[in-house]
């Protein structure tokens, strides 16, 4: 197989198609009003921990095919390019969909990287519709080590915990890694099942839900080669960053766009307050951030798709570039939008949050760059 | 895994080989007489002289002007000078010289010249035998473009100008201007016309050509003084009045946006061996591995580390959102990523050459003319000379709000 890349990213038809129709199913039912209304209905800061979401939209969201979308033809799926779910991801994120999409995405991208009939099962699962999470970060939210405080026993049952699960509470099954006498390997665990006790954290993005997992003799399925953890998510890494990066990217345009429509509208001075430059000038520099973010979130999924060797190296370039522009996206709309951008009841705060929410998980841009100074400084002779 | 791949098409595919073996077999090498850095800074008549000549065998074999049609003596291929551009890249041969003619001039006068002009004028221009200048800033018409002062007036076929244009890059090689002038007082944008002007054959009868000398020291820019120039009508572009159009297809070429692809050569000025990238953030790896630093180098400082890390990241967000451009279907609006090209790569060149000043600390105070500077001095002057660029073309501070009217659609600041 060629590792070069179409000049397109891989955005044939189907895959246009397929983003075209995500992004009319969340205009139709997805609206800012309807999203503040499901979620931010407490406003309290020491209101009790919250899932919110719409599980009638995610039935319909499995219909369309979503789920099924980048599952591999060998376990029922329908087989795209990882630049399909790269696309859905930015849809959801211009929304800030409540679902358990991403992680569903995360999860089925390690699944897919096991190559084990007990992997393909679950995958098979995932493209009817089944919502699984993934858990591989450690306490800094880094998942380069793959190290949990899980232990599997000897008889095949996980004790300890795993932190900062995403969408936990909107998902069935998980999958986690956990040390063994073997090495660390994936498992797979049904959040329903006796042992296993999800406790919810307390997180101030309103659009997901987080949790701690508690495991105590909780029956497990190995879904990796006993050992293979690191190489597996090492393998799905690239794919992983890249539909997180991509709903920031979404998000990013909303916060752009709709904090261009208030610079637009809004009257002071007798004019638009987009008249001036120290709000323009800087909204400019938000919509260069997200167009960098998002060519090299597509450059990075494409590469992935097509087997290249550096997909990680490119994919840690766009989430860094995307986590930095999360939060200057985030800052930027609540600070054009004056007071109103400072109170609840202004949608501003739903996209400022996931975006600070999203651009520390699984590593923010530093992060990144260090890694990739590791790369490419360190070891340039 | 059913995707459709967009690959060159034959013809492109047939020609980039043969650039690639012309390259092989006729890469110019080196001169004798040192380059400057870019175009922009030629002042020595010698260096000159020898990039016309490297122009003219690139032109020659086809590789300059690819995309107009062969009537005008352009190659009338079908977007392949991107390939030839690409390709000289890859085989890092010099700059061209003619780098106004080849990037505004010719355009401009291939969409709104009358047939005669165009066969008459661009051929020369693709070679690099006439060297072409843009007569456009004035003393007082800068970011405000339309102020223009300069008066052609009507003389039966013939119009007489005067006036005095400023910033005007190698107009003391120039055989010819693109000239943008007032034709009527009473209407500042409708009121303004545009020309090509035989500059050179005009020295001491009309025209005068005096060099200005920029920060760093160089020339390569002069003021051009207009003392009852007579032109012929033949050579006005499109109609009087229309002159404020036909500078927008100047200026969208300028800033990398407008429909025809620049002819570019390699850009290197010296050796690779010995020169330096300046415009590539990977050779500021190399720079900081070579600075002493606390015991360590510069290239162990994780402040550095990161600094240089986001300038790689950002370059290759250049690149990636230029093939992004290419794809209609994952463009939100058709211009809001050619619009950002002059803006986000001058930007990425000042900060790259920037940095380069915090790597090397201290020793970033030498000049080319002290032989222990780091590099022999390049970063310092392709800083100096990156605000040519964050200044040229509108400046970007008139890029931003181009972008924030004409794409993000808020209200004008004019």
């Amino acid at each position: 197989m060629s590792t070069k890349q179409p000049d397109n990213f891989g955005f044939g038809e189907d895959e246009t198609m397929l983003r075209d129709s995500a992004r009319k199913f969340f205009t139709d039912n997805c609206g800012a009003d309807k999203l503040h209304a499901l979620v931010a209905g407490d406003f309290n800061p020491h209101r009790e921990s919250e899932c919110n979401w719409d599980r009638d939209l995610w039935r319909q969201v499995v219909e369309l095919g979503w789920t099924a979308a980048c599952i591999p033809e060998r376990a029922a799926g329908i087989g795209m390019p990882r630049v399909a779910a790269v696309a859905l991801a930015e849809e959801a994120g211009r929304v800030a969909f409540p679902s358990p999409l991403l992680a569903t995405f995360m999860a089925s991208f390690v699944l897919e990287a096991c190559h084990t009939a007990a992997a393909d099962q679950m995958l098979e699962a995932i493209a009817m519709g089944k919502p699984v999470t993934l858990a591989i970060a450690d306490i800094a939210g880094s998942p380069e080590e793959v190290e949990t405080d899980v232990r599997v026993g000897a008889d095949g049952c996980l004790s300890g915990s795993v932190c900062l699960v995403q969408d936990a509470r909107k998902c069935d099954a998980l999958v986690v890694s956990a040390g063994s006498e073997t090495g660390t390997g994936l498992y797979l665990v049904d959040l329903g099942a006796e042992g296993v006790e999800i406790v919810p954290d307390h997180i101030i993005d309103l659009t997901r839900d987080q949790a701690s997992i508690r495991f105590d003799g909780a029956a497990a399925i190995e879904v990796g080669a006993p050992g293979s953890a690191k190489a597996v998510v090492e393998a799905a890494l690239p794919a992983i960053l890249c539909v997180l990066s991509a709903d920031m990217v979404g998000a990013g345009e909303w916060l752009l766009q709709t904090t261009v429509e208030y610079a637009r509208t809004r009257i002071q001075f007798d004019r638009p307050i987009g008249f001036f430059q120290a709000v323009k000038h800087p909204l400019v520099n938000v919509m260069i951030e997200i167009d960098d973010a998002r060519s090299l979130t597509y450059n990075a999924a494409c590469a992935a798709d097509v087997g290249a060797d550096h997909a990680l190296r490119l994919a840690r370039m766009a989430k860094s570039r995307a986590s930095d522009m999360a939060v200057f996206s985030a800052s930027r709309a609540v600070q054009f939008h004056g007071g109103i951008g400072f109170t609840w009841e202004c949608y501003v705060h739903l996209f400022f949050k996931r975006q600070m929410h999203s651009q520390t998980l699984l590593g923010d841009g530093r992060h990144h760059r260090h890694l990739l100074a590791e790369e490419l400084i360190s070891s340039a002779a | 895994m059913a995707q459709a791949q967009h690959t060159d098409t034959a013809e492109q595919n047939e020609f980039r080989a043969y650039c690639r073996e012309w390259l092989e077999n006729n890469h110019p090498g080196w001169p004798d007489v040192p380059l400057p850095q870019g175009a922009l800074e030629l002042s020595d008549p010698a260096a000159l002289e020898w990039l016309q000549g490297w122009q003219k065998s690139a032109f020659e074999a086809g590789l300059i002007g690819c995309d107009y049609p062969s009537e005008v003596g352009g190659g009338g291929r079908e977007n392949c000078q991107l390939i030839a551009n690409e390709e000289m890249l890859a085989a890092r041969t010099p700059y061209l010289p003619n780098l106004i003619g080849l990037g505004m001039a010719a355009p401009t006068v291939f969409f709104h010249a009358r047939d005669s002009v165009k066969q008459d004028l661009l051929p020369k221009l693709f070679s690099g035998e006439e060297i072409w200048c843009q007569g456009f800033s004035e003393p007082g018409a800068g970011s405000d473009l339309a102020n223009q002062q300069t008066f052609a007036r009507r003389d039966g076929d013939n119009w007489v100008i005067n006036g005095h244009k400023v910033w005007t890059t190698l107009a003391h090689f120039a055989s010819w201007m693109i000239l943008l002038c007032r034709t009527d007082k009473e209407d500042k944008y409708n009121g303004l016309s545009y020309f090509v002007v035989p500059i050179k054959e005009a020295l001491g009868k009309g025209v005068t050509v005096r060099p200005l000398i920029k920060l760093t020291g160089e020339t390569g820019f002069n003021e051009v003084l207009f003392d009852d120039l007579i032109v012929p009508d033949e050579y006005r572009l499109d109609e009087v009045g229309a002159g404020w159009k036909v500078a927008m297809t100047t200026l969208s070429h300028e800033r990398g946006a407008g429909p025809m692809v620049t002819p570019a050569s390699g850009g290197m000025s010296t050796k690779e061996e010995s020169g330096v990238s300046t415009g590539s953030p990977a050779s500021l790896i190399a720079l900081a591995k070579t600075q002493a630093r606390g015991g360590k180098t510069a290239a162990d400082d994780p402040l550095l580390r990161d600094e240089i890390v986001k300038l790689i990241i950002r370059r290759q967000a250049f690149r990636q959102n230029e093939r992004r451009a290419r794809v209609s279907a994952l463009t939100d609006h058709p211009m809001r990523i050619p619009l950002q090209n002059k803006l986000v790569s001058s930007e990425l060149n000042q900060d790259v050459a920037q940095l380069a000043y915090q790597i090397q600390g201290a020793a970033s105070s030498l000049s080319v003319a002290d032989e222990r500077a780091p590099d022999g001095g390049q970063w310092q002057l392709a800083y100096m000379n990156s605000f040519g660029i964050t200044i040229a073309a509108g400046t970007n501070e008139v890029q931003r709000n181009i972008l924030g009217e004409r794409v993000l659609g808020l209200p004008k600041s004019k």
